[in-house]
C-alpha cells in the first residue's frame, strides 16, 4: 500500500489578520502608546494555509501588500524544521481561505543587530520582498532574536513564546518589506506566498498565538479547514469550548481536490479526503489553547498538542532568594520553637508564676 | 514573669522574621544606608506588585528584567504617569524614577521618596500597563 493512501493526509487551511503595527520613519516606539510619528496603524490580512500528508506538512504563508511603506514582521510557531522554503502556489489560499484571522505582526524598525542571542538560525530566504528566518531556541531566545531584529513584541509575547517553545522550539520569523513590494511594482491587495515543507509526526494548528497582542476584551476570528483521509479527532472538541464551532464536516468534492491539487507545489493532494471547517469567534483572553489534530483515525488528540498539558514542569515563579528567606524563617522557627520547648521542659512542677 | 517575658520576646522575633521572609521586598541594612528592594519584572509583571518604604530614606531598587523585551518602571503620581501615557520619550535614563530596563537585563536605581503616600510604578511602553504592568509603593512616615 502507498504511504499516501494510508492514514495522516492532513490540511489544514486557515486564514489570518495580521495587526500590522505601520512605522513610517525611525524607532520611535516607546512611551505611552506612541506607534508612529503620525500614529498611523494598518491592519494588514494574511492567509496561512498548512497541509500535512505522508509525515509531511506543507505550510503556506501569504503576505498582502497593502501600500505605504515601512517594514512589518511576523512570527509564526511551526512543528518541527521546515527542509524547504519556497514560493508558494498562486491560487491555493483563494481556493481554501474564507476568512482572517488575528496573527502576531509586529512593528520592525530594523535596526542593525546586536550580538546574537541564543536563538540558532537554522534557515534564511528571501521571497520577492519578504525575508524569511526559522529558528530553534526557547521563548526568551527566540524573543531576544525578534528584539534584536526590529521587532516590537506585544506584552504578552514572553509568556506565549514560552508556551509554544515548551512542545516545539522552531518559529518562523518574516520580514516584509513594503518598499521594495512597491519597487518591485507589487499592487495593493498582491499577495506573497510562501510554502514550507516540515517533516514532523505531530502537526497541531496554533490558535493561542492568535489572540497575541490583543486588549481585554478583544475576539479573535478565524476558520481552520482540515483535509484528512479520516473525519479527524479535535482537542479541543468544538462546540464543547466557548469559541469554537463545527461549522463543516463532510467529504471533500473531487472540484476542491484538484484545484487544489493543480496549484503549484500541491501535488501532494490525495484524490479523496474528509473537508473539516472550525469556526473560532473568541475572546482572546480565553483562548488560551492550541487545537490539536488526530488524523490518524485513531481518535486520540494530543494533550500536549492542544496545549492543556505541559510537557515539562513549569519554572518555579520564585527567585532563589526568597526561597532562601523562607528557609532561613523556618529554620528560625525551628530554632524559637526548640527554645520555648526547652523553657517548658526545665520549669518546676507545680510551679506557679510569682 | 521571666518565662512569659522569654515567650514574649521570642514570639515577638519570629513574628518579624517570619514577615520579612515571606512578605517583605524591602531589606534595610542600618539606619544611614539605603533600602534594597528587588523588582523582578516576568512575562510583563512586576514582583512583587507592592512595597512599603518609609519616606526621607534612600532605597536602592534593583529591576531584573527576565522577559526577552524591553520594559519600563516609572514610579510617580497621577500626573506624571497621564504625561507617559502620551509621551515620547523612546528611553528613560537619568532620572532615577524613571528607568528603561532592556531585555534580559538588571537595571539598579536609588529613589528618596520624600512625603508620605502612595505612587504607582508602570509601564508605559504600548500595551504594558493594560497587560497588568502596575505597582504600588507606600511610603510611609
Amino acid at each position: 500500500m502507498r504511504r499516501s493512501t494510508k492514514a495522516h493526509r492532513l490540511a489544514l487551511a486557515a486564514t489570518s489578520a495580521l495587526v500590522a503595527v505601520f512605522m513610517l520613519a525611525g524607532p520611535t516606539l516607546a512611551c505611552a502608546g506612541l506607534i508612529g510619528p503620525n500614529g498611523a496603524v494598518n491592519l494588514l490580512r494574511t492567509t496561512t494555509f498548512a497541509g500535512y500528508h505522508d509525515g509531511v506538512e506543507h505550510y503556506v504563508t501569504a503576505f498582502k501588500f497593502a501600500g505605504g511603506g515601512g517594514k512589518f514582521g511576523s512570527i509564526v510557531p511551526l512543528p518541527g524544521i521546515p527542509s524547504d522554503v519556497v514560493r508558494g502556489g498562486d491560487w491555493t489560499l483563494q481556493r481554501l481561505v474564507r476568512e482572517t484571522r488575528k496573527q502576531l505582526l509586529f512593528e520592525a524598525d530594523f535596526r542593525a543587530a546586536p550580538a546574537a542571542s541564543g536563538a540558532e538560525v537554522l534557515l534564511q530566504t528571501r521571497i520577492d520582498a519578504l525575508d524569511i528566518t526559522v529558528l530553534r531556541g526557547g521563548g526568551a531566545d527566540v524573543g531576544k532574536w525578534a528584539t534584536d531584529h526590529g521587532f516590537r513584541l506585544p506584552p504578552d509575547s514572553p509568556e506565549v513564546l514560552d508556551f509554544y517553545a515548551q512542545r516545539s522550539p522552531i518559529f518562523m520569523a518574516a520580514s516584509f518589506d513594503a518598499d521594495a513590494a512597491k519597487a518591485r511594482g507589487q499592487s495593493i491587495g498582491d499577495g506573497t506566498p510562501v510554502h514550507l515543507t516540515i517533516p514532523t509526526d505531530n502537526p497541531w494548528v496554533p490558535l493561542r498565538i492568535l489572540g497575541l497582542g490583543k486588549t481585554p476584551g478583544a475576539t479573535v476570528e478565524a476558520d481552520v479547514f482540515l483535509l484528512t483521509d479520516h473525519r479527524p479527532a479535535l482537542l479541543p472538541r468544538p462546540g464543547l469550548v466557548p469559541g469554537l464551532q463545527l461549522a463543516h464536516s463532510d467529504a471533500a468534492s473531487d472540484s476542491l481536490l484538484t484545484d487544489l491539487r493543480s496549484d503549484k507545489g500541491m501535488s501532494w493532494v490525495p484524490s479523496s479526503a474528509w473537508l473539516t471547517q472550525v469556526a473560532i469567534d473568541a475572546d482572546a483572553d480565553r483562548l488560551t489553547f492550541d487545537l490539536a489534530v488526530d488524523a490518524s483515525g485513531k481518535d486520540t488528540p494530543s494533550m500536549v498538542a492542544a496545549g492543556f498539558v505541559s510537557p515539562r514542569p513549569a519554572a518555579p515563579a520564585t527567585p532563589p532568594a526568597d526561597l532562601s528567606r523562607i528557609g532561613l524563617a523556618l529554620v528560625v522557627c525551628a530554632i524559637g520553637a526548640a527554645f520555648v520547648l526547652g523553657l517548658m521542659a526545665t520549669r518546676p512542677a507545680g510551679a506557679r508564676p510569682a | 514573669m521571666k518565662r512569659r517575658f522569654a515567650l514574649s520576646s521570642v514570639a515577638a522575633l519570629l513574628a518579624a522574621i517570619t514577615v520579612w521572609a515571606v512578605g517583605g521586598a524591602v531589606l534595610g541594612r542600618s539606619g544611614s544606608e539605603p533600602l534594597h528592594v528587588e523588582i523582578t519584572i516576568h512575562y510583563s509583571h512586576y514582583e512583587p506588585a507592592a512595597f512599603r518604604v518609609p519616606a526621607g530614606r534612600p532605597v536602592e531598587v534593583v529591576l531584573r528584567n527576565t522577559d526577552p523585551i524591553d520594559h519600563e518602571w516609572i514610579v510617580g503620581d497621577a500626573a506624571l504617569h497621564a504625561r507617559h501615557r502620551t509621551g515620547t520619550e523612546p528611553y528613560h535614563a537619568g532620572r532615577p524614577t524613571e528607568v528603561t530596563i532592556p531585555a534580559l537585563s538588571t537595571i539598579t536605581t536609588v529613589v528618596t521618596f520624600a512625603s508620605p503616600g502612595s505612587l504607582q510604578y508602570i509601564c508605559h511602553l504600548p500595551g504594558h500597563e493594560a497587560y497588568g504592568m502596575v505597582g504600588t509603593v507606600t511610603i510611609t512616615p
